[in-house]
């Protein structure tokens, strides 16, 4: 296997923002090419936190930069990442090759080369021969692997994952953690993702980035984790 | 920031001209109205004239609404715990016929039902009746104000009872209540919450009635301020008198829309799906009886004169009816209108809807943009507020001067029905585009997609079918519509209820019946289709 570039930097500057009444103040370096995951009580600004990195939402202040590069202002369509989403990850009247292929060109003008593409990003999830298929006659398992294809095709440094098998019953769960720790393995992309299952952190992550009303009161190698009931907030999530 | 910069600039150019078009349409009939000198004989907006005119459009006003929310109580209460009689849904989708068919049509079959030489008139007498009921007049109105509203009245509580969770019913037949508990402890408080608000929208309705009163009323004895209006500008020709009355029109709107605000807004959701509610009670005999009697009275009250309408209609020469050159002329004219006026409303729906998403998306939006976004939504009141004959007299004073009006009629009669049915179109539009938008929106900023090709391959598969059946309703409403062609019809100018009108008034009753049901099946089809995405929006969830 050619050795693989790791994904860069994450780094969030100093910085703020107010959502109604909540506030948000961020200010860390996540490490390029791990997966960290984001983990924190719900309501804690878990999904914030990934969206001001997506671009979904702005900072009032404060820098988001990506390896070198300062995308504060960018567009989510401008920025070097890819996103899978808990549900709502495809088209519901487009095919699967459609889906996929949108993460190419969202014009869908595909090479020929682009359209192998395509297929063989459906045969490494597990999704071979089901270009066709709409997303209504998959399983939620199904779908999540599609959105991975997709990500797969779309060859973005950052993977940001929000809950993605938070719908899944445990067992595909794990099969599709299996699938992530694979693709990252091979692409060393920088992964963040979100999930309240502490199972998901021992199994994925490599750092965990634990949010508390609006800030981070943890950044830490995941294997440390289980070492700090001594904060509240961390026990009780620990405990499930 | 999902939207892109454009998209943005898109959304809030494009509510911004439609809120200025809608506003300018009507601050400018406004303020014609409002420049004119307002006058009666007597001098002043307040003469007996027209005080009399508001004290009788107020007391059929409540009167229609005492009745029609009265009986439908009843109604409501046995069609819902009625939950294991098969035809319940049919009855259902009965009561939503009469709002899709043209008034115009629907009183012609009252007539036919409940005229002096009526089918109910004939039975009445027969059982020692004295006096037969007059379709003309106070009680004409009514009777026709109650078949509308009735079952409109009945579908919301319908839908209100079917709101209380299932656990409510277990609960009642568990601690073993009996019939008059059930009602006051359960139904009771789930029709006594939405009641204000159903009743405020029926007296809306009937203040603004136009069609039923025309028709039915006359004489200053049954004459409503709308229909006082148009006599006072087609008939008497005197503007000062209608301006007088418009004023005192849009002080009466205004006054019911401010106390509706302040009312719990009905909301009608039936569930078509096998969704009703188990009932355990109403299972004895007498209570089946009861309901089922209740139930047969609304359905014959409903069923009879629609019936008059088909079987008179089918007895007319239909072949030489549409075939003859009014017929086509006017029919054409009738789609041309309908069809510029259901696009106009869409376009204007579609972007008041979009620059609300615009808004609401807007991430620190100032008090500015959140103010805008109210203001987008009350758009549709604000239609509300001044009703069809009313804009019709604004713009007639507006355009004197310019030469003969009925030049301008096609134009302000499209502009007045789309208007008209503006709220309709933003009610089917704005659920569908709000969920395509939080379905989709993500996901399409962050694969980079917009423009037209986002507009025909993820915006058009998802929103073409409730664009097409709010057109189709919207068409449907003007279709029907006489209010507005009535102020502007002449030779040159005529619709499909126009001619229906003409062939009424110069008593050509064979012609009539006969255009009366080819304009109310049309009506009907498009109403129907139109009405039908509401009930199957949730067995068609998008996977994803």
């Amino acid at each position: 296997m050619p050795q693989v570039e790791p994904g860069p930097d994450i780094h969030l500057r100093d910085v703020r923002l107010v959502l109604g009444a909540r506030r948000f103040e961020f200010d860390l370096t996540l490490r390029g090419g791990a997966i960290t995951a984001v983990i924190g009580p719900s309501g804690s600004g878990k999904s914030t936190f990934l969206n001001l990195v997506a671009g979904f939402v702005f900072p009032k202040s404060g820098q988001i930069v990506i390896g070198h590069q300062d995308l504060t202002p960018e567009h989510p369509a401008e920025r070097p990442v890819s996103l899978v989403f808990q549900d709502n990850n495809l088209f519901g009247h487009l095919d699967l090759f459609t889906n996929v292929g949108l993460g190419i060109s969202p014009s869908l003008k595909l090479s020929k080369e682009q359209r192998l593409g395509v297929s063989a990003a459906l045969s490494r999830v597990g999704l071979g021969g089901m270009e066709k298929r709409k997303p209504s006659t998959l399983s939620g398992g199904e779908r999540q692997r599609a959105a991975f294809a997709r990500a797969l095709v779309r060859h973005k440094p950052v993977l940001l994952l929000d809950e993605p098998f938070a719908a899944l019953d445990p067992g595909l769960r794990l099969n599709m953690a299996s699938l992530l720790t694979d693709l990252q393995a091979e692409r060393k992309n920088t992964v963040l993702i979100v999930t309240h299952d502490p199972d998901e952190v021992r199994r994925l992550a490599d750092d965990v980035v634990f949010i508390d009303d609006g800030r981070v009161i943890l950044q830490a190698p995941a294997a440390d984790l289980a070492a700090r009931r001594d904060i509240p907030a961390i026990a009780s999530f620990l405990d499930g | 920031m999902m939207m892109t910069r454009r998209q943005r600039r898109w959304g809030l150019a494009g509510s911004a001209i439609a809120l200025a078009a809608t506003a300018l349409f009507i601050l400018l009939a406004l303020a014609a109205l409002l420049a004119s000198q307002p006058a009666t004989t007597d001098g002043w907006i307040f003469s007996a004239y027209t005080f009399r005119i508001l004290q009788f459009t107020l007391l059929q006003a409540a009167l229609s609404t005492l009745l029609s929310t009265g009986l439908a109580v009843p109604v409501a209460l046995a069609l819902a715990r009625s939950s294991h009689f098969h035809g319940r849904l049919w009855v259902l989708r009965l009561m939503a016929l009469p709002m899709g068919l043209p008034v115009l049509v629907v009183t012609l079959g009252l007539i036919a039902i409940w005229g002096r030489q009526g089918w109910a008139n004939g039975l009445l007498l027969s059982l020692g009746a004295s006096e037969p009921i007059s379709i003309y007049g106070l009680s004409g109105i009514l009777l026709a104000h109650v078949f509308f509203n009735l079952p409109l009245a009945c579908r919301l509580m319908v839908s209100a009872l079917e709101r209380q969770p299932g656990e409510s019913w277990m609960l009642a037949a568990g601690l073993g209540m009996n019939s008059v508990s059930v009602f006051r402890f359960v139904e009771w408080p789930a029709l006594v919450r939405i009641l204000p608000g159903i009743a405020g929208l029926i007296f809306m309705l009937c203040v603004t009635s136009f069609t039923i009163v025309l028709v039915l009323g006359g004489g200053p004895a049954a004459t409503t301020l709308e229909v006082a209006i148009y006599q006072s500008l087609r008939f008497d020709f005197d503007p000062p008198r209608a301006i007088a009355l418009a004023l005192l029109q849009i002080a009466l709107t205004g006054l019911v829309l401010a106390l509706l605000a302040t009312m719990r807004r009905p909301e009608e959701r039936i569930s078509t799906l096998g969704g009703a509610r188990i009932r355990f009670d109403g299972r004895t005999l007498a209570k089946r009886t009861w309901d089922t009697l209740w139930i047969a009275m609304a359905v014959a009250f409903l069923l009879l004169p629609l019936d008059a309408v088909v079987s008179a209609g089918l007895q007319a020469d239909l072949g030489r009816l549409v075939t003859s050159a009014a017929f086509a002329s006017a029919a054409a004219t009738s789609l041309a209108i309908a069809l510029a006026s259901g696009l106009l409303a869409l376009a204007m729906s579609i972007a008041i809807v979009r620059g609300r998403l615009t808004v609401a998306e807007t991430q620190g939006a100032g008090a500015g943009a959140v103010a805008y976004g109210r203001i987008l939504g009350a758009t549709s009141s604000l239609v509300l507020l001044v009703p069809p004959i009313v804009l019709g007299t604004g713009w007639f004073l507006l355009l004197r001067p310019w030469g003969d009006v009925s030049r301008f009629a096609p134009v302000l009669v499209v502009a007045i029905n789309a208007l008209m049915a503006l709220p309709f179109v933003v009610r089917v539009l704005e659920p569908a585009m709000e969920t395509h938008h939080a379905r989709t929106a993500r996901l399409t900023a962050s694969l980079g997609m917009s423009g037209l090709w986002k507009l025909w391959h993820i915006d058009r598969p998802i929103l073409m079918t409730p664009a097409a059946l709010a057109l189709s309703f919207a068409m449907a409403l003007s279709l029907g519509d006489l209010g507005a062609v009535a102020l502007f019809g002449s030779s040159d100018f005529v619709t499909l209820p126009w001619l229906l009108y003409s062939s009424l008034s110069s008593y050509r009753t064979a012609d009539a019946d006969g255009l009366a049901l080819v304009l109310g099946a049309v009506c009907l089809i498009l109403a129907v289709v139109g009405t039908s995405g509401q009930d199957s929006n949730r067995s068609r969830r998008a996977a994803g």
